[in-house]
């Protein structure tokens, strides 16, 4: 490749990338630097996010049920999707092709038209405005994924691994539990990654399954500070807000950057 | 997305010991499959398919938000012929055109620029793929800054090429732009990164059979490049198609619905709490349900048919 056209290439990237960067970092400037960040009016300061720290119920209490939320999405992906992707990789059982198909079907139907019987179904079972409940269903929409990914997993490990632990004397539990885990590792950051993306800043199940605002999600939480103040929206706190809701994306993005990418590359987003 | 004709599932293995002992294994093995995947075949049956039967079954009942129901026929059906419906349809298929349009572009330009393995790439690749980490909520709530206050890098800009106040989401075709523009800054870096895996699948052998034949650069994106990629195209148009017919949050957080801007979801979600007919909110998502499923399933045939 010529010198121009790599130096080009570079031009191109580096300009494209500050276009990328620029709301992010012009987010995280003005939330410490705008017109009422510092108490003396200019300069650097906190009092944005103060201020964010005292709205509704506190900051502290929506950061708390987001993670609750998450926690349960994500756990319940993890557990679910380990245990059922080595039953359908190895071990035969009745219904198995079924339970594959239907769970591969939530792809197809997408969730927001399902969102209404199913708040009538959550008042049911008494999980309307419950964070467990949101948790629940939010995990249910990683299932595919989930399943796709143990799936192939396990089917990628050796099969004499697993005929040595039993001739060691493991039963099929005990090998699953201290053999095969270790190999499928890869794979449950990896469903583990997209639950937790998926479930933190999920915005329109909230919105329909959570009634008391002190349950309120931080996106959620976040909407209603913009548009519960009609005409006067505090900017200051809402730039605050966007970049604690941003923050932990992107720091748990890029510490397991080679995982979500290994998510895309194993197949399981191909057609 | 996953190929949808049920995946060659391995053959069982179990270890062979004496035939009576491989006997009970077998049924061992099998009463553990059933109890490994028992938690998922719950949480499936519970809220997803019974969920969708009661879907079904609530949009041919007259079911208020709070009170008693009773079927009703297909009378909430009457819901498709409203015009406000009628409206929240086009408005959507327009920006779901227009969006897939751009983003398409934008996210193969990407892919192009950061498919080479060449030193610094992955900064860039990361860099790009970085706001794909933001939630789409918080990506709203930002933009909704940046398009309203002042000083914002935006709006300087617009200044400084003397265009005064611009109203970025002030009228239905200022605020499909502005949106679109959001998604694409938003979503861009995940399409390219699905882009770039079905450009990295392609024999280099063929792009350098066609060079060595004489053919320009351009030759080759058309002739060879593109065709070869046709089925990474479909999965990513059957995303962009399904994600922009599904637009939620975007609109809602960013207009309301106001100017005209409400799309199918947000006509849902009006029917369903506002005017606390859930009967016919299911109804619409019953409709709008099959029309995707029509729709998926003739992308996804496209898609297996070009990858054989």
């Amino acid at each position: 490749m010529s010198r121009v056209r790599t130096t080009g290439l570079h031009v191109t990237s580096a300009a494209l990338a500050v276009l990328f960067l620029l709301p992010l970092l012009w987010t995280l400037y003005s939330s410490l630097t705008g017109r009422q960040a510092a108490a003396d009016g200019r300069g650097w300061g906190v009092a944005n996010y103060q201020r964010l720290a005292e709205y509704g119920s506190g900051l502290g209490s929506y950061l708390v049920n987001t993670a609750v939320v998450a926690l349960v999405a994500v756990t319940v992906t993890v557990v679910t999707t380990t245990l059922g992707g080595y039953a359908v990789a190895r071990l035969p059982f009745p219904g198995r092709n079924l339970l594959f198909l239907v769970t591969l079907a939530i792809l197809m139907v997408p969730y927001t038209t399902i969102l209404v019987p199913l708040y009538i179904l959550l008042g049911w079972l008494g999980l309307q405005n419950s964070l467990v409940g949101l948790g629940l269903v939010l995990a249910v929409l990683q299932l595919p994924f989930g399943l796709f990914m143990m799936r192939n997993s396990f089917a990628a490990l050796p099969v004499e691994l697993e005929e040595a632990a039993l001739v060691d004397g493991c039963t099929v539990g005990g090998a699953l539990r201290r053999v095969l885990l270790r190999g499928v590792l890869p794979g449950i950051v990896t469903v583990a990654l997209f639950s937790f993306l998926a479930a933190w800043n999920e915005f329109v199940a909230p919105l329909i399954f959570l009634t008391d605002g002190a349950k309120f999600t931080l996106p959620l939480a976040l909407f209603n500070l913009q548009s519960g103040s009609l005409g006067s929206v505090d900017f200051g706190a809402l730039q605050a807000g966007v970049v604690a809701s941003a923050l932990p994306c992107v720091a748990v993005f890029l510490v397991l950057q080679r995982y979500y990418v290994r998510g895309f590359s194993s197949g399981a987003l191909k057609g | 997305m996953v190929s949808p004709s049920p995946p060659a599932l391995s053959p069982p293995t179990t270890p062979a010991p004496a035939p009576r002992r491989r006997h009970s294994l077998r049924r061992q093995r099998r009463r553990l499959g059933l109890l490994y995947a028992a938690p998922m075949a719950v949480l499936v049956a519970v809220l997803f398919v019974i969920p969708l039967g009661l879907m079904v079954w609530m949009s041919v009942n007259h079911w208020p938000l709070l009170g008693a129901s009773a079927p009703n026929g297909v009378a909430n059906y009457q819901a498709l012929r409203d015009p406000l419906f009628l409206r929240a349809v086009w408005f959507t298929l327009r920006y779901t055109a227009v969006t897939t349009v751009v983003l398409g572009l934008v996210a193969f330009g990407l892919a192009l620029l950061v498919q080479r393995n060449r030193p610094g790439v992955g900064i860039f690749r990361t860099i790009f793929f970085l706001p794909s980490a933001v939630g789409l909520a918080a990506t709203s709530l930002l933009f909704y800054g940046l398009f309203n206050t002042e000083d914002s890098p935006l709006n300087q800009v617009v200044r400084a090429f003397g265009l005064g106040q611009v109203d970025w989401l002030g009228s239905t075709d200022s605020a499909l732009g502005s949106t679109t523009g959001m998604i694409t800054w938003r979503f861009a870096g995940f399409y390219m990164l699905i882009l770039m895996t079905g450009l990295h699948s392609i024999d280099p052998v063929l792009h350098e059979a066609a060079r060595v034949d004489g053919a320009s650069r351009w030759q080759i994106l058309w002739r060879v490049t593109l065709p070869l990629l046709r089925p990474t195209l479909a999965l990513a148009a059957v995303l962009s198609l399904t994600g922009s017919l599904l637009a939620f949050d975007q609109f809602f957080i960013l207009t309301g619905g106001r100017h005209d801007t409400a799309t199918v979801v947000i006509d849902i979600y009006r029917e369903a709490f506002l005017s606390q007919d859930l009967g016919r909110a299911a109804a619409v998502s019953v409709a709008t349900l099959a029309v995707l499923i029509v729709l998926n399933v003739a992308q996804l045939r496209l898609l297996r048919r070009e990858g054989r």
